[in-house]
């Protein structure tokens, strides 16, 4: 054998049942180890999350079309959106499945040329009609990179929080004694108020990356959205944090309904209850988690799921 | 670097010296101011008015060129650093219309290229207009004076101002997009995002081009030579307290070192050493207080907000 040639790639046999880590029901195949499951963080067991008590429609996405310029990137996408349920949006990237996010609370407006065709109701209505702040504050998002402002950690949960405009009322300037029960309120669902009670005015960059992230969460929070939108919330975090992360979302759905982009599959089957797939921007299955991952109908699916591409 | 290759190594060579001779060249230069200037220099130099007089002895200290350079500057920078941050915003946040986006970014560019000569010239037909009168005085056969601290101020905002905005706006360009999308996120129009999260960020790199601007300010002959009116002592127009000094004439040090100098009419060359040496220590605090904003990260920000260094202005 030529010793510059590289030894050939591990080919994945795609006729066998696909086997996912972590599924004790699944039957492995033969040699392989018994099933594996997730190390222990910090001594907890790993449990399988039960269903939410009560499942409420909140968007509704309907033949979503999304092109920048002359490009389709989102093709004829239609998806529920519920509270009470974490739909987690998995594919390759360059799948459509950021830009469909984004247009849920129309952020893909910032950018020039792009054109949306299709309907998007939250609660019944279509959200080109509502004012965009308004919308925003009701679809709150939650990007890939901690992006604290450079305040203190007070001010950065108060910033959604100032400056209201009360329907027909005067736009009042809020105090911090009025603001201050709504931060706590909001840190304490993002699991970081045990952490930094002691001292509200630390400047938010200098806590951690896990922190900062749950901070960028406490503050979509603070604002008592309706919806979610978390676009690879733990990428750039590790692993202890991304639990801590993760256990929180699973936490939230019961109030807020969540839609959570990730390209780390087994991230998807630990935290969502409904799974879209999505390549070259079409949606080519949504289903349950455990139909999508363990008895994907497609081809497709079957293949991304067991990692023959990526 | 035996294994150099030889284009390596005089590459190499030719940049020890030429480094070495600049650091020796400032050194000089330097040197040179310091020890006529400390030769010189006297405390009563710095507490004395300049007056008329036959004699040397007599004839006081520099009070006055230093009052008004720090009254220049102050005006100069009154008006470039507003302006200036406003322009940097504008030109990296909206860019609409294109053409007039364009138009500006070319304008600061040729205003930062023109020789402060030609802006001093500039100014002095544009404030002789009648229509100026207020920021200057009027003779008594009606023709304007045009010489005074708010026009000669004026003319110098427009030396600081490409500082100004050419910090300001590589700090905005450098947030990164996903911290502005953060804000859009949450409700909030462009107006606030810019007030509240972008200007705060970019406070070290406005203060970096700030300190710039006035040292470019307090370095400039020019401009205070014909727009001043060089006069020795600050001489007020008018009753009005604060604005009669405004509108009258005076002197900075850079007027009163060219005024004493052998080039000059006066005889004190050792007054203009001292002057030298004085403006001397203020440009170099500028520049050490520069280059302490620009280049320490504050510990409450991270590297990602990372203020950039900038290129100090090398007229």
């Amino acid at each position: 054998m030529d010793p510059l040639m590289p030894p050939p790639v591990r080919r994945i046999a795609l006729d066998r049942e696909p086997t996912v880590v972590g599924r004790s029901s699944n039957g492995s195949g033969s040699g392989l180890a018994p099933t594996v499951t997730a190390p222990a963080v910090e001594g907890e067991e790993r449990v399988k999350r039960p269903p939410a008590r009560e499942v409420l429609e909140r968007m509704r996405i309907e033949g979503v079309w999304l092109a920048y310029g002359e490009r389709w990137v989102v093709r004829d996408v239609s998806l529920p959106v519920r509270r009470g349920e974490v739909l987690a949006l998995i594919g390759a990237s360059g799948s459509g499945k950021t830009t469909l996010l984004r247009s849920l609370n129309r952020l893909t407006e910032i950018t020039a040329g792009a054109v949306r065709a299709g309907q998007v109701t939250l609660d019944g209505e279509e959200i080109a009609q509502i004012e965009v702040n308004s919308l925003r504050r009701r679809v709150a998002m939650v990007f890939q990179q901690p992006n604290p402002f450079p305040m203190s950690i007070f001010e950065n949960v108060a910033y959604a929080l100032r400056e209201e405009h009360p329907p027909g009322g005067r736009r009042k300037r809020l105090s911090r004694k009025e603001l201050e029960p709504r931060v706590i309120d909001a840190l304490a669902r993002a699991g970081l108020y045990e952490e930094v009670a002691g001292n509200l005015d630390h400047p938010a960059l200098r806590l951690s990356g896990g922190q900062q992230q749950r901070l960028c969460i406490a503050r979509a929070l603070a604002v008592k959205p309706e919806v979610l939108l978390l676009d690879e919330p733990c990428s750039a975090l590790d692993p202890i944090s991304t639990a801590t992360i993760e256990d929180l979302i699973v936490g939230l759905r019961e109030s807020v309904a969540i839609v959570i982009v990730t390209h780390n599959l087994q991230q998807a089957m630990r935290v969502a209850d409904h799974v879209a797939f999505m390549h070259l921007g079409e949606l080519v299955e949504y289903g349950p988690s455990e139909q999508v991952f363990d008895h994907p109908r497609e081809a497709r699916t079957k293949e991304y799921v067991s990692g023959a591409f990526g | 670097m035996r294994a150099w290759p030889l284009a390596d190594r005089l590459a190499y060579a030719m940049c020890w010296t030429v480094g070495a001779g600049l650091c020796l060249i400032t050194a000089a230069i330097v040197l040179f101011m310091a020890v006529k200037g400390i030769a010189y220099l006297r405390p009563s130099l710095l507490l004395e008015h300049p007056s008329a007089s036959q004699s040397q002895a007599g004839s006081g200290g520099f009070l006055d060129p230093i009052e008004g350079t720090l009254l220049l500057t102050a005006v100069g920078i009154a008006i470039a650093a507003p302006v200036g941050v406003a322009l940097a915003t504008w030109m990296s946040e909206y860019q609409r219309p294109a053409w007039l986006a364009r138009a500006v970014e070319s304008s600061v560019e040729m205003i930062s290229g023109a020789p402060s000569v030609l802006l001093a010239m500039f100014g002095l037909v544009l404030f002789a207009r009648p229509a100026l009168a207020f920021l200057s005085q009027t003779s008594a056969g009606g023709s304007v004076y045009g010489k005074s601290f708010l026009t000669a101020g004026a003319m110098m905002s427009l030396i600081a101002l490409p500082l100004v905005v050419a910090s300001t706006r590589e700090a905005l360009l450098q947030v990164p997009a996903h911290v502005r999308e953060a804000s859009y996120a949450l409700g909030k129009t462009k107006a606030t995002t810019i007030r509240k999260v972008l200007l705060p960020s970019v406070r070290p790199s406005i203060a970096s081009g700030v300190t710039l601007g006035i040292g470019r300010i307090v370095g400039d002959t020019a401009i205070v030579v014909i727009l001043l009116g060089a006069t020795i002592r600050t001489e007020g127009a008018g009753g009005a307290p604060i604005l009669s000094v405004l509108r009258g004439t005076g002197g900075t040090l850079t007027s009163y070192v060219r005024y004493n100098s052998p080039a000059g009419e006066g005889n004190a060359h050792e007054k203009a050493y001292a002057a030298a040496f004085v403006l001397l220590l203020m440009v170099l605090a500028l520049n050490l207080l520069v280059m302490r904003l620009s280049s320490t990260t504050r510990k409450d920000e991270t590297s990602r907000f990372r203020v950039l260094g900038i290129l100090p202005w090398t007229r």
